[in-house]
């Protein structure tokens, strides 16, 4: 029986004009461009300079400032309300102001006040910004202490230099943070959208009700739902594995095989929770718009965007649910940390609770009659 | 011997009784007309003999089973066709018969029997492979129709099948209902053409959710001084609380 409502889903799946092209673009495009828009490595902010001093060690301070390709010289100004207004009309994005008698006070009294202004509207750049600048301060006042203390006495202050060193992703390379993200969110958008949308659409048609007077047994139905968008589902994080690569040279450090069985338990729920959503819809923009409200929800609380750990501690509990949650931190760790299958055991766990909890209830919603 | 019988069935929405202790029994080989207004509750009493809908109170049963326990049985052993079109609008027409022969059961080989001998029974040797979204109304009504009976039931279930469809189209689908009674198929089946009420063995009008007149046409007529079935139906109908005019 199951054969041949299989065989109906897929011939159905690409009569329809639109899904196997959504299905074959959506994951190029949204990996070629998503990473590029949604950068968080900044560069090229615009600092606008005050040095009230132009003296050598000031003029040494600027340089170094600019050297780095995090800034970009806006403009010298002479006085502070004159960079503000640059700042205002948005051609600054921060300001430095060397206060005069810098190197004086430097050399004699060994203290002196950098003075910087943040434009912080937009708080991520403004954050990035100023701990930039930040460390580059840092140096120039270790450069200039090396300068003095020619030879280091045991009278200087001891003190502890940190170093640290960003493992599984030297480089702190955004890109290679969201891409294991992104592919997991590809997933879930065609996992839990497809077949909530595609059983609704059979409820508006009236072909279910066809269906519900056969002798078709509930999970045989939900089955020739299921699974042919598991299929897809594994497609298409194999088209986004590629992807990966192709355009960003990106490839797992640990091994494909190793991501399959979570990403197939994974599209697993996913398919569950879609078709939960269709159990209880009765029209497409109904069900559309709830599985909106979960997908969101998953991904805000799953830590794609911020790290799980900075969240109050219900939303922690709550995220806890959420599938998106084990399966993003399970790619990121084979892609980054090239882990391997038994370092993740709870996650596996996890998603297998999972699964069987949405479709155990995507079973037991779906109703032959009412 | 009886296929189709209910006591006292009933259902009501909320505070609203769509179908109010209605009792009545089908033979094996009859057809059975089940008239009534929009909003009578024929729809809703037929979803419930299908086992698509559970009755609030009373009993029926259907090809031996209980519709309250059974329903799945039923299912094996009823067709049902209902007003609005229910096939895969985007499968071919090959495609529809063999996913319904798929889903009840009758075995590969014999699959393509049926589907050459219903393109054939319908004319539709060469709408073989059309999708079904491209036939005419009345064209694909007659093919939810075969494709309801195709398992052979003991009872097929017609919610409106001729609604909307043309004159010389509905003759030829009666023709079809009248072949599969020949072969023992009961047909219940529900209309809103008084001259197709004359088609029928026997005939029940619900009225506001009770069955209020059951019998033969010809008797009915006799009962109620009429000539024509639409004359019942009108002085019938016209009792409705429900009814607008």
């Amino acid at each position: 029986m199951l054969r041949y409502l299989l065989e109906k889903e897929i011939k159905l799946f690409f009569r329809n004009p639109f899904l196997p092209k959504l299905v074959a673009l959506l994951p190029f495009i949204a990996l070629a461009i998503f990473p590029l828009v949604a950068n968080l490595d900044i560069k090229d902010l615009k600092i606008a300079v005050i040095d009230q001093d132009k003296s050598p060690y000031s003029r040494q301070l600027v340089e170094k400032v600019l050297s780095s390709p995090y800034f970009q010289l806006s403009g010298n100004f002479t006085n502070y309300a004159e960079a503000q207004r640059s700042v205002e009309d948005d051609r600054s994005d921060l300001i430095m102001e060397i206060p005069a008698y810098f190197e004086r006070d430097l050399v004699k009294e060994g203290n002196v006040q950098v003075f910087v202004a943040i434009n912080a509207v937009d708080g991520m750049k403004g954050g990035m910004g100023g701990s930039y600048l930040t460390g580059i301060l840092t140096d120039f006042n270790n450069n200039i202490r090396a300068e003095w203390i020619q030879t280091p006495s045991r009278l200087s202050t001891p003190h502890i230099n940190v170093f640290s060193a960003f493992r599984f992703n030297p480089t702190l390379r955004y890109i290679y943070f969201m891409i294991p993200a992104l592919i997991v969110m590809i997933l879930a958008m065609f996992s839990g959208f497809l077949p909530a949308l595609n059983i609704v659409e059979e409820k508006e048609n009236g072909t279910i009700e066809q269906m519900n007077v056969t002798p078709v047994k509930k999970s045989t139905f939900i089955l020739s739902k299921l699974i042919p968008y598991w299929v897809i589902g594994f497609l298409i994080v194999n088209v986004c594995v590629l992807v990966a690569w192709l355009f960003y040279g990106f490839w797992l450090r640990g091994s494909l095989l190793t991501l399959y069985p979570f990403t197939i338990i994974f599209t697993f729920t996913f398919c569950g929770l879609g078709l939960v959503v269709s159990n209880y819809a009765n029209a497409l923009q109904q069900a559309m718009i709830i599985m909106f409200f979960f997908i969101t929800t998953f991904i805000f609380l799953s830590g794609l965007f911020t790290p799980f750990d900075n969240m109050p501690q219900w939303a922690q509990v709550i995220g806890n649910i959420s599938p998106l949650k084990y399966i993003i931190q399970v790619t990121r760790m084979v892609y980054l940390k090239g882990a391997v299958f038994t370092e993740m055991l709870p996650q596996f766990a996890a998603l297998c609770l999972q699964a069987v909890f949405f479709n155990g209830w995507a079973i037991l919603s779906y109703r032959k009659r009412n | 011997m009886m296929t189709i019988k209910a006591t006292e069935l009933t259902k009501t929405f909320g505070n609203f009784t769509a179908v109010d202790h209605i009792t009545f029994a089908v033979q094996k080989g009859e057809i059975f007309g089940f008239l009534g207004a929009n909003g009578a509750g024929k729809t809703t009493a037929m979803r419930m003999l299908c086992g698509l809908s559970k009755p609030t109170s009373g009993e029926a049963t259907v090809a031996g089973f209980d519709v309250r326990t059974q329903s799945e049985q039923i299912k094996k052993n009823i067709g049902y066709m209902s007003q609005k079109f229910a096939l895969y609008e985007n499968l071919k027409v090959w495609e529809n018969i063999r996913l319904y022969a798929g889903i009840y059961g009758i075995k590969g080989k014999e699959i393509g029997k049926r589907i050459d001998m219903i393109l054939e029974q319908l004319g539709f040797e060469k709408e073989k492979n059309t999708l079904v979204k491209e036939l005419p109304l009345g064209w694909k009504q007659k093919l939810a129709f075969s494709v309801s009976i195709i398992h052979e039931p003991q009872i097929v279930f017609l919610d409106e099948p001729t609604g909307g469809v043309d004159p010389v189209t509905r003759r030829q689908f009666w023709e079809l209902i009248y072949q599969a009674a020949d072969r023992g198929i009961t047909a219940f089946v529900t209309t809103h053409y008084m001259d197709e009420a004359e088609y029928c063995n026997r005939v029940s009008i619900m009225v506001d959710g009770r069955i209020d007149a059951l019998d033969t046409p010809k008797n009915l007529k006799y009962q109620y001084n009429a000539n024509t079935m639409d004359e019942v139906f009108h002085m019938l109908a016209r009792k409705a609380k429900t009814a607008k005019s």
